[in-house]
C-alpha cells in the first residue's frame, strides 16, 4: 500500500495548476453561470482542455486519451475543483464514448469520436421515458427496421441539455417478445432529423436543463446502430457503471465544504460565528468524515480499475454515498443562508437585496434533489448491490 | 498509488487467517476467555513462534520492522476470530512505549522478552476521574534522592492482572489536566505498595485497577524524558487506535457475512428472509458502512506510514467512523438474527460487545469528534 506522489506527479500537479490559472478565467466562469452563454462557454472550456490533450484523459491512447495514472486523475480532479473549474459535460466525453470505442464499428469511431473530443458535437442521453424510470428495461420507444433504416416512435424524458444537443444516444425497443432486457437496441440519432420535438421542462431550481424529447416517424440509418440489434442493454449497462462513478463528485464536494466553512465563519448569530455553533460543527464534521472515507473508496475503485478490475458494482456505493453527501452539503448551505435561501425566483435576487449566496443555496439545493433520483435512484442502487454484491 | 499488499504481507495475513480457522473456533474462544488469565499462554507462544509479537519492533531491536500496514493485517484477521490474547496491551502499548521512548538499557532488558513471548506487559494510563482525557493525571511521582515515590490509583488497566511489568503515567509537575508534567515509570507488578483489583469487561478482556501506595522506583526506570510523557502516550495510543480499528473492521466483515448467510437460510412466510427488500436495504447499509470504514482505515494507515501531517486527523476520523459503523453493524446483525441474536449462545452478541468496547477504548466517537472539530477549525 502506498499513496506517495512521485516527483513526476508533483511536476504534473504544477502543470495542472499552471494550465488552470491560464485557461480558466473569472470572465469564463461568469459566462458559464449564465444560462444564455452557458453552452458556448462550456464548449470553449472543453476545447481548451482538448488543446492540452486533457478532454478525455481516460480514453484509450489510440483515440486521443492521455493515459493518466490513478495519481494523475486524482491530482487533476483535485486541482480542477480547487480552482472551481467545471467538469466536462459527461454525455459525450464520458458516457457515449466508451460505448462507441468499446462496441462501435471502425466507421463509427472515426465519425463520432474526434468531434466529441473537440466538443464540436453536443450529446444528450435518451434513456428514461415517461413510463420507464427506475425500471429502465420496460422502455417502449419503438424502432422498426425498414430496409436500411429504423423508424423510431416514442418519447424520452428528463433529457438534460437536449435543447443544446446535436446528437442523442437512445435505447429503443426492437423486440417485445422475450424478457424486457432482450429486445433493446442502442441507436445514435441526429437531433436535426425530421420528426424530433424537444419540449422544455422547468425544474424547481428555476432553470431549464431538462426536456422531453418526442420521436414521430424519425428515420435513423442502420449504420447509426451500436453493435447488434437487440443487444443494446449490454452496452447500456457498461455505460451506467461509468455514469455512477462520475456522479460521486468527491472533489467538488470537498471544495463546496471548504467554501461553506468560510461562510460559516463569516455569518453569525447573536454575535457568535456560526462555525462556533456546536450543532453546525457537528454537521460539518459528519459530512467531512463521510467525504474523507468516500475519497478513499473512490481511490480504491480507481486503483482496481487501473489494474483492469473494474469499475464494478462498487460504483453503486459511490453513487449512493456521493449523492447523500452532496445533499447534506446543499442542506447545510440552505440553512447557513437562512431567510435569503428562500427568495422567489424571477423576482429580486438575494444578491440584489444584500445577500451573496442565498440564490445559489436555493438553486443547488432544489436541483440537488435530482441526484438521488437520476442515474438509477439510490433505492435501485441498493437493490443492485443487494443482488450483485451481497448475493441476496 | 496502490492498495496492494506485498508478498510478505499476504503471507502474514494468510498465517493469521489459518490460525483463526484452525485453532480459534467460537467454543475454543469461550474457554479461553473463561480461563483464569483470560487468554491462552499456549496461543501466546504460538504468536511468538509465528513472529507476530515482533512485528512493530525495528530490526535493530530484534523485530520484524513492520509498519502500520502489517499491524493492520494482523489485527483485522484477529478481529474475525474475536481473539482475546493481549497483543494490543503487551506489544503495542507496553512494547510501543519502550521501543519509542525507553533507554537502550531498558529496551535491551525487555523487548527480547516481549518478542519471545516470556514477558506480559501493561500500560496504566487511566484514572477514575479521567474518562477519555489522557492528560488528566492525579497519580503523583515525587523525587526522593535517586528514586521516585508514586501514589495514586490507575484504573481499567488492560492486561493489568497478569502483566509482569507495568508502565504507569504519573504527574511529576504541573496541574491535574496539564499535558506538561506527566512522566512514565516502568514498575515491577510485584513491587511493594502495589495492590491490584482485577475484573472482566463485557468483551472478555481482563483488566485491573492498580492502587499505588508509596511505591518507590529508581529514576533509571523512567521511560522517556521527565515531564514529557504525554507525547509518547499520544503516539502509542494513536498507533493502538489504528490497530483496534483494524480489529473492528475484521469484526464488521465477519458480522456482515454471518448475517447475510443467516438471512439466506432463515425462512419466514415460506421464503428466505433475504428476499425482503426492507432487510436487503439494511444489509446494503451495513455493507456500505463497512466499506467506508475500510477506506478510512486505509487512509489513516497510509498517511501514518507516510508520516503525513494529516495523519492525526485521519486517525480521528477513522475512530469516529469505527464507533458509529460498529454500533450500526452490530445492531443490525442482532436485529436480522431476530431472537437468536440476543442469545449468549450465538457468537453475534459477543462480536457486538467487542465493537462496543472498541468504540470506548481511547475515547468514543463523540469525544473524538470534538478533537476532530478542533483540528478542522484550526
Amino acid at each position: 500500500m502506498d499513496i506517495k506522489f512521485s516527483p513526476e506527479d508533483i511536476a504534473f500537479r504544477d502543470e495542472v495548476r499552471a494550465f488552470l490559472k491560464e485557461a480558466y478565467s473569472s470572465e469564463l466562469a461568469a459566462r458559464l453561470d449564465n444560462p444564455k452563454t452557458f453552452k458556448e462557454a462550456q464548449c470553449e472550456w472543453q476545447k481548451h482542455l482538448n488543446a492540452k490533450g486533457w478532454a478525455a484523459p481516460n480514453w484509450p491512447a489510440e483515440h486521443g486519451g492521455a493515459g493518466w495514472s490513478v495519481n494523475q486523475s486524482f491530482i487533476y480532479e483535485t486541482e480542477r475543483s480547487i480552482a472551481g473549474a467545471p467538469d466536462v459535460v459527461p454525455f459525450g466525453l464520458k458516457m457515449v464514448s466508451p460505448v462507441i470505442y468499446g462496441y462501435g464499428s471502425e466507421e463509427q469511431k472515426q465519425r463520432f469520436l474526434p468531434k466529441i473530443l473537440n466538443s464540436e458535437d453536443w450529446w444528450c442521453q435518451g434513456y428514461s421515458e415517461p413510463g420507464s424510470g427506475s425500471d429502465l428495461a420496460s422502455l417502449k420507444t419503438q424502432a422498426k427496421l425498414e430496409g436500411d433504416q429504423y423508424r423510431v416512435n416514442g418519447a424520452k424524458i428528463w433529457t438534460t441539455y437536449a435543447q443544446y444537443a446535436d446528437w442523442i444516444f437512445c435505447l429503443v425497443r426492437t423486440d417485445s417478445s422475450g424478457r424486457p432486457q432482450g429486445g433493446i437496441t442502442f441507436l445514435l440519432i441526429d437531433m436535426k432529423t425530421p420528426g424530433i420535438t424537444v419540449n422544455p421542462i422547468d425544474s424547481i431550481d428555476g432553470r431549464h436543463s431538462l426536456n422531453e424529447v418526442l420521436f414521430e416517424d424519425v428515420m435513423v440509418p442502420v449504420t447509426n446502430r451500436i453493435g447488434d440489434q437487440d443487444k443494446g442493454w449490454t452496452y447500456a449497462k457498461a455505460l451506467l457503471v461509468h455514469e455512477r462513478t462520475a456522479i460521486a463528485g468527491v472533489p467538488d464536494s470537498k471544495r463546496c465544504l471548504g467554501e461553506l466553512r468560510e461562510l460559516a465563519k463569516r455569518e453569525s448569530s447573536g454575535g457568535v460565528s456560526l462555525i462556533d455553533d456546536p450543532m453546525i460543527q457537528t454537521r460539518f464534521a459528519n459530512i467531512e468524515i463521510e467525504l474523507m472515507a468516500l475519497e478513499y473508496t473512490e481511490l480504491r475503485v480507481l486503483a482496481a480499475f487501473s489494474e483492469g478490475k473494474g469499475p464494478g458494482v462498487e460504483s453503486s456505493l459511490l453513487k449512493i454515498k456521493g449523492t447523500e453527501i452532496q445533499q447534506a452539503i446543499q442542506q447545510l448551505r440552505m440553512d447557513l443562508a437562512g431567510y435569503y435561501s428562500g427568495l422567489e425566483q424571477g423576482e429580486l435576487t438575494a444578491e440584489q437585496v444584500g445577500h451573496d449566496f442565498g440564490d445559489m443555496a436555493r438553486r443547488t439545493y432544489m436541483y440537488g434533489r435530482a441526484s438521488t433520483i437520476y442515474g438509477g435512484s439510490n433505492e435501485v442502487q441498493k437493490n443492485i448491490t443487494a443482488k450483485v454484491v451481497l448475493g441476496l | 498509488m496502490n492498495f496492494n499488499f506485498s508478498e510478505e504481507q499476504r503471507m502474514l495475513k494468510d498465517s493469521v487467517t489459518r490460525f483463526v480457522q484452525d485453532q480459534y473456533d467460537f467454543e475454543t474462544r469461550r474457554k479461553v476467555v473463561d480461563s483464569e488469565d483470560g487468554f491462552s499462554r499456549k496461543n501466546w507462544q504460538t504468536f511468538a513462534e509465528l513472529g507476530w509479537l515482533s512485528i512493530p519492533f525495528s530490526e535493530e531491536q530484534g523485530g520484524f520492522g513492520g509498519g502500520a500496514v502489517d499491524t493492520m493485517l494482523l489485527m483485522e484477521e484477529l478481529g474475525k476470530g474475536l481473539v482475546a490474547e493481549p497483543f494490543v496491551a503487551t506489544v503495542l502499548l507496553f512494547g510501543g512505549l519502550l521501543s519509542s521512548g525507553a533507554s537502550p538499557a531498558l529496551q535491551d532488558a525487555h523487548i527480547d522478552k516481549i518478542i519471545d513471548g516470556s514477558l506480559q506487559g501493561a500500560f496504566a494510563y487511566l484514572e477514575r476521574q479521567s474518562r477519555f482525557d489522557l492528560a488528566d493525571v492525579k497519580t503523583s511521582a515525587v523525587q526522593n534522592g535517586a528514586d521516585f515515590v508514586l501514589n495514586g490509583e490507575k484504573t481499567v488497566v488492560f492486561n493489568g492482572g497478569v502483566a509482569d511489568k507495568i508502565i504507569v503515567s504519573a504527574r511529576t509537575s504541573g496541574e491535574q489536566y496539564d499535558e506538561q508534567g506527566i512522566s512514565l515509570f516502568l514498575l515491577d507488578a510485584s513491587a511493594a505498595g502495589i495492590e491490584k483489583t482485577t475484573y472482566r469487561l463485557m468483551d472478555g478482556q481482563r483488566v485491573a485497577n492498580i492502587k499505588l501506595t508509596d511505591v518507590s522506583i529508581c529514576a533509571d526506570q523512567l521511560v522517556g524524558t521527565l515531564d514529557q510523557g504525554y507525547g509518547l502516550i499520544k503516539s502509542v495510543t494513536n498507533e493502538a487506535m489504528l490497530a483496534i480499528s483494524a480489529e473492528a473492521l475484521g469484526i464488521m466483515q465477519k458480522l456482515n457475512a454471518t448475517t447475510i448467510e443467516y438471512s439466506k437460510t432463515r425462512e419466514q412466510f415460506g421464503v428466505p428472509i433475504s428476499s425482503f427488500q426492507a432487510l436487503q436495504h439494511r444489509m446494503v447499509d451495513t455493507f456500505m458502512a463497512c466499506e467506508q470504514t475500510k477506506s478510512l482505515l486505509y487512509r489513516a494507515v497510509c498517511s501514518t506510514d507516510a508520516g503525513n501531517e494529516d495523519a492525526e486527523k485521519d486517525i480521528l476520523a477513522l475512530k469516529i467512523m469505527v464507533g458509529r459503523a460498529g454500533k450500526l453493524i452490530g445492531g443490525e446483525a442482532i436485529q436480522i438474527h431476530g431472537g437468536m441474536g440476543i442469545t449468549d449462545e450465538l457468537d453475534v452478541g459477543h462480536y457486538f460487545k467487542r465493537l462496543m468496547m472498541i468504540n470506548t477504548t481511547f475515547g468514543d466517537a463523540d469525544y473524538q469528534q470534538q478533537k476532530f472539530i478542533a483540528l478542522s477549525n484550526a
